[in-house]
């Protein structure tokens, strides 16, 4: 691993001491300069991990409200390069993890690299360089992992995996084996987007993960559909160490988008959205049943 | 038997975990079923072939065509089968296995409409509920096929992100796929997506080839000098090479869509033709690794061709390989040689080629033609895979016949 602290941030260790708020947006989306202060509002409303969407034109894991998020941000220009531009202008102090689909980090730097026949790396060393911590790639199941597996050993950089309600046995085994960082719990079937209640399905794979070894030490991170402070509050009194929250931020920048709102009053908005769900976070905390003897 | 999951470098399984494990138990039931002909399955399978979709498709001697060519031209008539496409070999295969696999529910892409079409007489047949994907811009030029799904009690639902193509279907119709993946079978159209897809729709199509190389001995004697098949995701074309594959001696050749041009616009991220296998590079897209239209930072081009079956920016991986191994030639005719070959099947054998097919046509007029262009040496006997009717195209064949000058093609305006 490399030193946390070389790039200004605590790396993924330290941020689920507490139940964690992590936000996803789309880096980009709907510009480059609105979307770096929309990031850093979300730093300021409490967001302990930020996943910064890299936009690639099959998002076959989203709903419709991140799909046009990235459709925004690729419209605007957005490429590999320009993200990686795009991390290096942001001003914060929280981890940052790259959520992209595979075939952008196995086509970067091809070409230029034409004998070195190492696909994934040149993509890592420039994720490492710019202060990424590590990835989630929805397309990647953990079995085709290992090329990506290996290069974020190399450069020190965490691969979280998600776990989904349909996973179990051997598939669960391979994913635990190989992630680091947290588990990306998937609360329900199907793709992202806003939902107005939480799944129970989502308290079911918190416990099978909870009975599980391999599982152990890993921090457990729900995403898919939460969208409010008393959701997130659910799911961390469901045994979760943090929320990952998506559409819902989404939904507020191309609200603001359309509405020709001024970035300060959208970032405002986001930053007192996210306030919101880290109290849930927090709150949540409160209400989980105390363990045995303690 | 065990499926094959890679082929060299290519294939694989590049999904959301939410799907794997619907993967790892349609490959179980792949193998056990359609490898191991487990319960009777592949039976059942070929009984139905026979009995609802008519088969054997004939081999057929092209007469002018062998004499316009001076070479001894076979035409495999999967026009015939029932539906008009060689998709419902693949499309009652899947749904059949969905129904020994216990689902509920069916769903699947369609980019000329045909696979849906397929998919939607299949479901039909075996009582089950289905809905398709399709592309706004593919039911605006494919309607004839949208009716015919909705006459077979199929919902179709609209894709309109992106240009509303195959592309867009295919990822939309996995969307659904991954919320309802505990009840529903995604009938994929093509040898592409996830392992075990590529296999499996390749080994539903291979009927095609089995059948042509018994034809062929029986007929003419012995093995055809050349396969020609047209290819968008590649299904018709490795249903048509697959008997084929371990005999040196025939060449294979798979025609994509040229469209307007070879050259692609990075700037707007369109390649104005469907020529993966002649232009792409390596890849993933849709599951699994393969050749892909795609620009420098690896963003997935848009398409495009006349023909909108073959509309689309990857191909399946095994063809992919085949291609990279030499055994397979990629080739490519653009719109217009292929709207020509459409006009020219239709008038001198009374055969009316989906454009899909017409680019197989296409390929023999620029190989061996009277104003060749290529440099090919093609052999005395070439078998081309009618892959499909034409009916589903009239009405963008009078529109784009219209904007050309194509000698010998009818013009509706005498009628106006
Ligand atoms: C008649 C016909 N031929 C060919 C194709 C192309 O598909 P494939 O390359 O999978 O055979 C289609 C697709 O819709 C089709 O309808």
């Amino acid at each position: 691993m490399t030193d946390p602290e070389a790039d200004g941030s605590a790396g993924l260790e330290s941020a689920f001491e507490e139940p964690a708020f992590v936000p996803y947006l789309a880096a980009g989306d709907p510009d480059f300069e609105a979307s770096v202060e929309y990031v850093e509002a979300l730093a300021r409303g409490g967001a302990d991990v930020v996943e910064l969407g890299l936009p690639f034109s099959e998002p076959i894991a989203e709903g419709p409200t991140i799909q046009q998020a990235v459709v925004r941000a690729l419209d605007a220009g957005m490429t590999p390069e320009r993200f990686f531009e795009f991390v290096e202008a942001l001003d914060v102090e929280v981890p940052l993890v790259c959520m992209t689909y595979y075939n952008l980090i196995y086509q970067y730097g091809n070409g230029e690299t034409a004998s070195d026949d190492r696909p994934v790396y040149p993509f890592v060393e420039r994720a490492a360089e710019v202060g990424i911590d590590g990835f989630v790639v929805p397309d990647l199941p953990a079995e085709e992992a290992d090329l990506l597996r290996a290069a974020c050993d190399e450069f020190g950089l965490e691969l979280v995996f998600i776990v989904a309600p349909t996973t179990r046995g051997d598939r669960l085994e391979t994913i635990l084996e190989r992630v680091s960082g947290y588990l990306y719990v998937q609360a329900r079937l199907g793709v992202t987007g806003a939902r107005a209640d939480v799944s129970d399905r989502t308290a079911e794979s918190l416990e099978r993960l909870a009975a599980h070894e391999g599982a152990r030490g890993v921090p457990k991170a729900v995403g898919f559909g939460i969208s409010s402070g008393e959701q997130a509050a659910e799911v961390v009194a469901a045994g979760a160490d943090g929320v990952i929250v998506g559409s819902a931020l989404v939904d507020i920048v191309a609200e603001g988008h359309e509405n020709d709102d001024s970035t300060e009053a959208v970032a405002a908005r986001l930053e007192a959205k996210g306030r919101e769900l880290k109290e849930g976070a927090l709150a949540g905390a409160q209400r989980r049943p105390r363990p045995e003897g303690t | 038997m065990s499926t094959e999951t890679k082929f060299g470098d290519y294939g694989g399984q590049y999904v959301p975990e939410a799907l794997m494990p619907a993967i790892e138990e349609l490959t179980d039931a792949y193998e056990r079923y359609v490898l191991d002909n487990e319960d009777g399955f592949v039976d059942e399978f070929r009984q139905r072939l026979a009995d609802f979709g008519g088969r054997p498709t004939p081999l057929q001697r092209a007469d002018q065509l062998s004499d316009r060519y001076d070479r001894e031209v076979y035409l495999k008539r999967e026009d015939l089968l029932h539906g008009g496409a060689h998709k419902l070999n693949n499309a009652l295969g899947q749904v059949l296995l969905a129904k020994y696999m216990g689902k509920e529910r069916i769903i699947a892409e369609t980019g000329a409409g045909q696979h849906g079409t397929a998919t939607a007489m299949a479901a039909a047949h075996l009582d089950m509920p289905c809905e398709i994907y399709m592309g706004r811009r593919d039911i605006n030029r494919q309607r004839p096929n949208v009716f015919r799904m909705r006459l077979n009690d199929a919902a179709v639902n609209p894709v309109d992100v992106g240009r509303g193509t195959l592309k867009e279907a295919i990822s939309e119709t996995m969307r659904d796929w991954a919320g309802s993946v505990e009840t529903t079978h995604y009938v994929i159209g093509s040898v592409v997506g996830p392992a075990p897809f590529p296999a499996m729709v390749r080994d539903f199509q291979s009927v095609i080839s089995e059948e042509t190389r018994r034809q062929f001995d029986e007929q003419v004697g012995g093995l055809p000098g050349a396969v020609v098949a047209c290819a968008g995701g590649g299904s018709n074309t490795m249903g048509a090479f697959a008997e084929f594959v371990a005999d040196e001696d025939v060449d294979l050749y798979a025609v994509e869509a040229g469209g307007s041009s070879l050259s692609v616009d990075e700037e707007t991220g369109v390649a104005p033709n469907s020529a993966s296998l002649s232009i792409g590079e390596e890849g993933v897209l849709h599951g699994a690794r393969t050749k892909l239209l795609q620009d420098g930072h690896g963003q997935i081009m848009e398409s495009h061709s006349v023909s909108s079956g073959l509309d689309y920016s990857g191909v399946g991986p095994e063809l992919a390989h085949l291609v990279d191994e030499g055994r397979v030639v990629p080739t490519n005719v653009d719109d217009d040689a292929a709207l020509e070959a459409f006009h020219r099947l239709s008038r001198e054998e009374g055969i009316i080629p989906a454009l899909e097919t017409a680019h197989a046509f296409g390929f023999l007029e620029a190989v061996a033609g009277p104003e060749a262009t290529r440099d090919v040496e093609l052999p005395e006997t070439v078998v081309v895979n009618v892959s499909g009717r034409g009916d589903k195209d009239l009405e963008s064949v009078i529109e784009e016949t219209d904007g050309r000058d194509i000698e010998g093609a009818p013009s509706m305006e005498v009628f106006e």
